[in-house]
């Protein structure tokens, strides 16, 4: 049984509102920390050992300590909610389920960094969540942990949630605050970072809602008894919302020491393939991150089995590996056809791209057209290689990360699964009416029997 | 044209509660939610005048509200339905049957994607990833998804959109 930081009451009846919240000892842990300095605070979480969890894993006390603090100048929180990666719904769960936690942890984020006024910057898509958070944000308010001189400390916080207008790029912290000041989501060029000029040019610290929510445990337990959960630097917990071809999707809270195999296959997680079928490939961190085959994913390079961390699932670099990112853990039956999953994805993409940077712009495009040309049974062999030439061009040379997550995926697919494309493009009659299946596999990888 | 365009007392209200969230002077910051507003209150879409509108409540240009609605997907440009079926189609959507969904609601509409009814009932619109993948296969209508989607699910939900019984806020 994982351990349960997070979703530790999120079974329990009506813990969206303030008065359930409360009597689970919620906001317990902002009494604590605003008894505490806002260095004290630093210091745990920087302890904590906690790394963002929107994708880039970047260390979080780390981030905060970048946090300019000119005389005079405002600074604020912005807390990313706008999750758009196909595969990760984790923030929705949080922010629908559990609102208190992650308003309890933007009042400690807050206290810490001196942000009197934060925001939360949600996908426009979410339309009923910002009513759940205003709510909470209300209740709070009433119970003094929000407003005018929060606990008699003298401390001054105001949240207010900020719809987005439906954009994949405003997940992009600069795009997200370039959207915040009421403009296209348009990336900025770094540096100057956040920390020194983000919102309306003030310092400001931008985290994924499962990073602030983590706060809330971190002060609770301590930041050092926070990093004895999990290994290595993967400490704590991770949310990992699951997909694909499974029995039981959903949005599970793990502590990071399991193996992949153990994710899928048991009954505690996803509880195995769907309908007795092989698992053919995964995404395991979001679809930006590299698909890869059964094989590669049960067992690190040196086949040693792989675990659900940061380090194991990166384990031999993009040759082999992929990455933990959001958590959206995508698993692909037998019967999935590559090109057609890695054709949805470059739409995506190509869909979300803001236009601002040449090779993303003109190459997301290009990529879907190829691929939904080979998917078709139109292709010609040499589209492949073409594929990949695009992707490597597109990779490294934009001003955001999206130019990244479009090379990636279908990098990878050509990497792993190079034989499916060449059978789509040598059988066209065949490609529409039959998948290419698991028989195709040099080496096919057998149903792991879990009982 | 803005003699004529106006938001309702209580909606002007809340135009004012949201610009009060930021610091003077960069009342722009409310443009999103002010538009979501607007295309909420008049007919589902930002026609110009509207967006112009908009532009002289914050004191900012209407180039600035053009270039903003444009580049968001959840801004109408052009006249939509009563009902805009939202079908996500990406990646773990697919994986689990989108593709049918999808084609059954346009045989059974008689629209292609973007299009709308000839009733102006209905309008069809794939999204691109709508965060419902634990969910698949799903539809967002108005402000809710409906979520592990059938066939049936699908007649189910145009049934009780032309009874009018399905909400939409």
């Amino acid at each position: 049984m994982s351990k349960k930081l997070l979703l530790k009451d999120a079974h329990i009846e009506g813990i969206r509102y303030f008065e359930t919240y409360r009597k689970q000892g919620g906001y317990g842990a902002a009494e604590k920390a605003l008894k505490m300095t806002p260095d004290e605070i630093l210091e745990e979480v920087k302890a904590s050992g906690l790394r963002g969890r929107g994708g880039a894993g970047f260390p979080t006390g780390m981030k905060w300590s970048f946090l300019a603090k000119p005389e005079g100048v405002p600074r604020h929180l912005v807390v990313n909610a706008d999750e758009s990666e196909p595969g990760t719904f984790k923030d929705r769960y949080l922010m629908e389920f559990l609102p208190h936690l992650l308003i309890e942890g933007m009042l400690i984020s807050s206290y810490c960094l001196g942000s009197n006024v934060s925001y939360i910057y949600i996908r426009g898509e979410y339309s009923w969540i910002p009513d759940i958070l205003e709510e909470a944000i209300e209740e709070a308010k009433a119970a003094g942990f929000l407003g005018k001189n929060i606990m008699g400390t003298g401390f001054d916080c105001e949240i207010y949630v900020q719809r987005g207008g439906g954009a994949y790029i405003c997940g992009e912290e600069t795009a997200l605050l370039e959207s915040l000041e009421g403009k296209r989501g348009n990336p900025r060029l770094k540096p100057p970072f956040p920390a020194v000029k983000g919102l309306w040019e003030r310092p400001t610290v931008v985290n994924n809602v499962e990073s602030i929510a983590a706060i809330v445990p971190i002060i609770d337990i301590t930041g050092a008894e926070y990093a004895k959960i999990g290994v290595g630097r993967s400490t704590g917990t991770k949310l990992i919302s699951a997909c694909g071809n499974i029995n039981k999707p959903g949005v599970y809270e793990i502590d990071m020491t399991i193996t992949v195999e153990e994710f899928i296959y048991s009954d505690e997680y996803c509880g195995g393939i769907k309908d007795g079928k092989k698992l053919k490939a995964c995404i395991p961190g979001g679809s930006s991150v590299p698909i890869v085959p059964a094989n590669l994913l049960l067992k690190t390079v040196n086949g040693e089995p792989r675990y659900m961390n940061y380090e194991s699932l990166a384990d031999g670099g993009f040759a082999t590996g992929t990455m933990m990112g959001s958590g959206g853990f995508i698993v692909l039956d037998e019967d999935q056809c590559i090109v057609e999953h890695t054709m949805t994805l470059a739409r995506f993409y190509n869909h979300e791209s803001c236009g601002q940077c040449t090779p993303c712009r003109e190459g997301t495009g290009w990529m879907y057209k190829i691929l939904k040309k080979i998917e078709k049974g139109e292709g010609k062999m040499e589209d492949i290689d073409l594929l990949w030439d695009i992707q490597r061009k597109i990779e490294g040379n934009t001003i955001c990360p999206l130019g990244d997550a479009a090379a990636w995926p279908v990098a990878a697919a050509i990497r792993h699964f190079r034989d499916e494309f060449e059978w789509h493009i040598k059988n066209p009659e065949l490609s529409q009416t039959q998948n290419y299946g698991l028989a195709h596999y040099a080496d096919p990888i057998p149903a792991v029997d879990n009982a | 044209m803005s003699e004529t365009i106006a938001f309702k007392p209580e909606s002007l209200a809340q135009v004012h509660k949201i610009m009060a969230r930021y610091p003077e002077g960069r009342q722009k910051s409310a443009l999103l939610p002010v538009l979501h507003l607007a295309q909420k209150e008049f007919g589902g879409w930002l026609d110009v005048p509207v967006m112009d509108y908009v532009a002289e409540l914050l004191s900012i240009k209407p180039i600035e509200v053009y270039e903003v609605a444009t580049f968001y997907t959840m801004f109408n440009m052009k006249p939509v339905g009563k009902y805009v079926l939202e079908v996500c189609r990406t990646g773990p959507c697919m994986v689990c049957g989108s593709e049918k969904i999808l084609d059954h609601i346009r045989t059974k509409l008689n629209i292609k994607d973007g299009q709308t009814t000839e009733d102006g009932m209905f309008t069809l619109k794939p999204a691109e990833c709508l965060g419902a993948c634990g969910y698949a296969p799903m539809l967002q209508l108005g402000k809710f998804f409906h979520e592990n989607l059938t066939i049936e699910k699908v007649d189910e939900i145009l049934d009780l959109c032309r009874e009018g019984q399905i909400a939409l806020d």
